[in-house]
């Protein structure tokens, strides 16, 4: 069984083909990275999982469970949290009631409300960001509202993580940070799934990377295998690198 | 000719002249909505105070409502130009998001619709007023209409037009356009956005202002009256798509043919066909029958 | 729109403000006068329909102008059970039954229009009252021949307990709402909608029943406030200005504190009662005026001014924008 799967993952906008009849499998456990150069449909794929939008046609499963009609609040309650490449925090709530939003909807049984603090105050902890609980979460720095974000998909007690180029604007120490927790989320036993376009972040942390071009899955495999692809570097020698820089 | 063929003949002109007056009131707003981002509930105001200045220029002064044209048109455009310069911009420097923009400007705008129909009643009463110009029939083709029916039909479908054309062709009316589609761009492109959006909601008013001089040849004017128009020209918005301006123009002359056939058939229902239409287009097709 | 916390800190001497001023409206019919027992049932009537739309529009940051709409069904719920000819129902009933159809249609509205988003939704709810407004005429003019409905007349004192019984449960809704995990709910869709969905918060739901609860209070409040109208017609049911009024109240007030929105429509209704039948124009266009000078100065409000006057005064240690 595969956490999660999809099969001939297809989105028009307009006559724009978005994402493509893409075949994905991802393994329980798993960091796999999703790449490729702009516009290339990463964040659409996301929004398909999501159930921003539906797939038309393919499928969707996650856990052998057809997903692919589902809305949003149900995909989050059945275990897949994501964040967002555009961060969406609750800007004048504090930090801690943006996790405690998680912690409260995101699993379908429900929790009290003492649980929901304490599981914030634990998350917030791990994060780093205890200082910074009750400031109005528009006031975090950029590197700290992503990790507001994680904060808050992880309290949903997801299986599955997506995140949405989390170390886009970062700088170094920031990324190595954050390479750190996706290290030590996928030790909590999550599955994760990150779009990214710091080459040195997704060649390290990740098991697998499977790479997009015009909405098309073009390439598959470990890091090593993506690194000496050359129908990758084609790619992305086609346009200026990403690597490090975005 | 037949009397039922000057039926419809007369629905028809009667059709097009309040499509014609609705086209050029919806344009307005729709200029100010989908360039200024200002849903402006005090727009039927506009109309108003043009009709009424009309109604003392032309009793007092003795001035002629066409030379009226001239003279109001570009003085409300100037009004609309300061108020979008001083209120409305202010509000958009205040604003968080587009959101909070959109909520305080309608607010503000509701504000001044009632600082404008107030002012109108200290001004000129809470009777209704009216004159006549231009109140005499001539002949089409064996129907006889008055004159001032066609010549608004004439004037309000040719400024309408006029205008269309203007925004197509002019480079002013391209640089509204880019910074209706994207303020942003439009901006790194050289467009000075504020002066285009402060000129959009000036060109708004003085089009509602416009209106109003052309109807009140045929209307009895009362400080409330905009508000109806007001209604309309939203309803007329979202018919032809938020923002669109042919779609507010052609959605205007839609409008007017409707209204003027269930005004026909049973008078007291158009304002509920009105809103039924528009409220079901809403539900079905939110971004109006023109939206993209 | 402003979605600050309530804090809950500081919480005594407000309540006991509360308190004192619970006791003596309570007590009011027994010494105040006639006139100051119709006043402030008139306030009262502000106060409910402001927190009713504070209670959706506030939380959520969807602009409803449909509160008209449900004042009017309310209205409507009495001009047809409390005739003058006499009661065919008991008035609690009848104001059960005002607030009931105004969350029904709430909520058959809203399932159809939350989907739509902001300006949609606001042009959707303002169409709304003026369409019901112009059936209802159709109908009563062509259909039942009925120019005016005349309501029975029922006694001002129990019109104002009534008022201030619907008045503390609009309170007290707001405040559980408020602080519940549906409250949290609420704020985080008014923050972003769609984090908010992928947070496991099924929006539409929260969006529909909100809306549906403050409908029923504003159908209840326009249900006995039609009592104090001796007559009515679509015209007098359904009236724009209804809709506007509480958004102004509420932000002249400040939707960031639960005191904000009664205390704007407390002092807006005050004014509008004893000038407006004096100075009618006058009054109207300062409304006007105040209207716009609270939207661009007083973006959270008169207690939102206070407050930071206040921290000011008292050695300001962090002035909270
Ligand atoms: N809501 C939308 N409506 C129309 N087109 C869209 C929409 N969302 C995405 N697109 C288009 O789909 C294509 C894929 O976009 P997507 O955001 O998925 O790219 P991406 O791979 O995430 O790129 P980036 O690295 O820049 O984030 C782009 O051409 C984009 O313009
Ligand atoms: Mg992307």
């Amino acid at each position: 069984m595969y956490i999660l799967e999809g099969e001939g993952v297809t989105k028009y906008f307009g006559g724009l083909a978005a994402v493509d009849g893409v075949d994905f499998r991802v393994d329980q456990g798993e960091v796999v990275g999703l790449i490729g150069p702009n516009g290339a449909g990463k964040t659409t794929l996301f929004n398909l999982i999501s159930a921003t939008y539906s797939p038309k046609p393919g499928i969707i499963r996650f856990k052998d469970i057809d997903i692919t009609h589902k809305k949003p609040y149900q995909i989050c309650r059945m275990g897949i949290a994501r964040t967002f490449q555009m961060v969406k925090i609750f800007g004048n709530l504090p930090v801690i009631e943006n996790v405690r939003a998680g912690a409260f909807f995101g699993k379908s049984t429900s929790v009290s409300s003492a649980n929901a603090t304490k599981d914030s105050l634990e998350l917030l902890e791990y994060m780093g960001l205890s200082q910074v609980a009750n400031t109005p979460a528009r006031d975090l720095t950029l590197a700290n509202q992503k990790r507001l974000e994680v904060a808050r998909a992880l309290a949903t007690k997801p299986e599955l993580l997506l995140l949405d180029e989390m170390m886009a604007g970062l700088n170094q120490a920031e990324v190595a940070g954050a390479m750190q927790l996706i290290t030590s989320i996928k030790d909590r036993g999550i599955t994760i799934v990150m779009i990214e376009h710091v080459m040195k972040a997704i060649m390290n942390v990740c098991d697998r990377i499977i790479v997009l071009h015009h909405g098309k899955k073009i390439a598959e495999g470990t890091p090593q295998e993506i690194a000496t692809s050359e129908s990758v570097i084609e790619v992305y020698l086609g346009e200026d690198h990403h690597a490090g820089s975005e | 000719m037949p009397e039922s063929i000057v039926n419809i003949l007369d629905i028809a002109i009667g059709g097009l002249l309040l499509g014609g007056i609705y086209a050029l009131i919806a344009m307005g707003m729709s200029l100010q909505y989908g360039v200024a981002r200002v849903l402006n509930f005090s727009h039927g105001e506009f109309i108003m105070v043009g009709a009424f200045s009309t109604l003392t220029l032309y009793t007092v002064v003795g001035i002629n409502p066409l030379i009226c044209l001239v003279i109001i048109g570009p003085v409300i455009f100037l009004i609309g130009f300061l108020l979008h310069r001083t209120l409305f911009h202010q509000l958009s420097l205040r604003a968080p998001n587009a959101d909070a923009y959109a909520a305080s400007s309608i607010l503000a705008s509701f504000g001044l619709l009632f600082i404008i129909q107030n002012l109108a009643l200290l001004g000129w009463g809470a009777d209704y007023q009216a004159y006549t110009y231009l109140n005499f029939g001539v002949s089409i083709g064996g129907a006889i209409f008055s004159a001032n029916k066609l010549v608004i039909l004439g004037f309000s479908i040719g400024i309408g037009l006029i205008f269309y054309i203007f925004l197509a062709r002019t480079r002013t009316g391209k640089g509204i356009r880019a910074a209706a589609q994207d303020p942003a761009t439009a901006s790194l492109m050289g467009v000075n956005i504020n002066r285009v959006l402060a000129l959009c909601f000036g060109f708004g008013a003085a089009m509602a202002g416009i209106a109003g001089v052309l109807y009140s040849m045929r209307i009895p004017l009362n400080p409330a009256m905009g508000t109806q128009y007001t209604i309309i020209a939203i309803i007329v918005i979202v018919l032809g798509g938020l923002g669109s301006i042919p779609g507010a123009f052609i959605g205007g002359l839609i409008l007017g043919i409707i209204g003027e056939v269930v005004t026909s058939i049973d008078p007291s229902l158009s304002m509920a066909a009105y809103y039924f239409i528009f409220m079901l287009l809403l539900l079905v097709r939110p971004k109006g029958i023109f939206g993209k | 729109m402003d979605t600050t916390r309530f804090k809950s800190k500081g919480f005594y001497i407000p309540g006991i403000i509360t308190l004192i001023i619970f006791a003596g409206l309570v007590t009011l019919p027994l010494f105040g006068s006639l006139y100051n027992v119709i006043l402030i049932t008139t306030l009262l009537m502000y106060a409910n329909l402001t927190v009713s739309w504070v209670l959706f529009s506030g939380l959520t940051g969807y602009m409803s102008l449909a509160t008209a709409a449900f004042f009017g069904v309310g209205i409507y719920a009495s001009a047809l059970f409390l005739p003058i000819t006499g009661a065919e129902l008991p008035i609690l009933v009848v104001v059960l039954i005002g607030g009931l159809a105004s969350s029904i249609i709430a909520f058959g509205a809203g399932a159809l229009t939350l989907r739509l988003r902001g300006i949609y939704f606001t042009i959707f709810t303002f169409g709304l009252v003026v369409l019901i407004m112009e059936l209802l005429n159709w109908w009563e003019l062509s259909v039942n021949k009925i120019l005016n409905r005349y309501i029975m007349l029922v006694d001002n004192n129990y019109i104002f307990y009534v008022m201030l019984g619907l008045f503390v449960l609009v309170m007290l809704t707001f405040f559980f709402i408020r602080r519940s995990k549906f409250g949290l709910a609420m704020r985080s869709i008014g923050e972003n909608e769609e984090a908010a969905s992928h947070m496991g918060i099924n929006v539409t739901m929260v969006k529909i029943v909100t809306f549906a609860i403050s409908a029923f209070f504003m159908g209840a409040t326009g249900a006995i406030w039609a009592t104090k109208l001796s007559y009515i017609n679509p015209h007098e049911a359904f009236k724009v200005l209804i809709s506007f009024l509480p958004v102004l109240m509420a932000i002249f007030g400040g939707m960031g504190h639960i005191y904000g929105p009664v205390i704007g429509a407390v002092i807006f209704a005050y004014l509008q009662e004893t000038l407006q039948t004096k100075f009618s124009e006058i009054y109207m266009l300062s409304f006007g005026v105040v209207l716009v000078l609270a939207i661009l100065y007083m973006p959270h409000g008169l207690v939102g001014l206070i407050q930071k006057v206040w921290r000011r005064i008292s050695g300001g240690k962090r002035v909270h924008t």
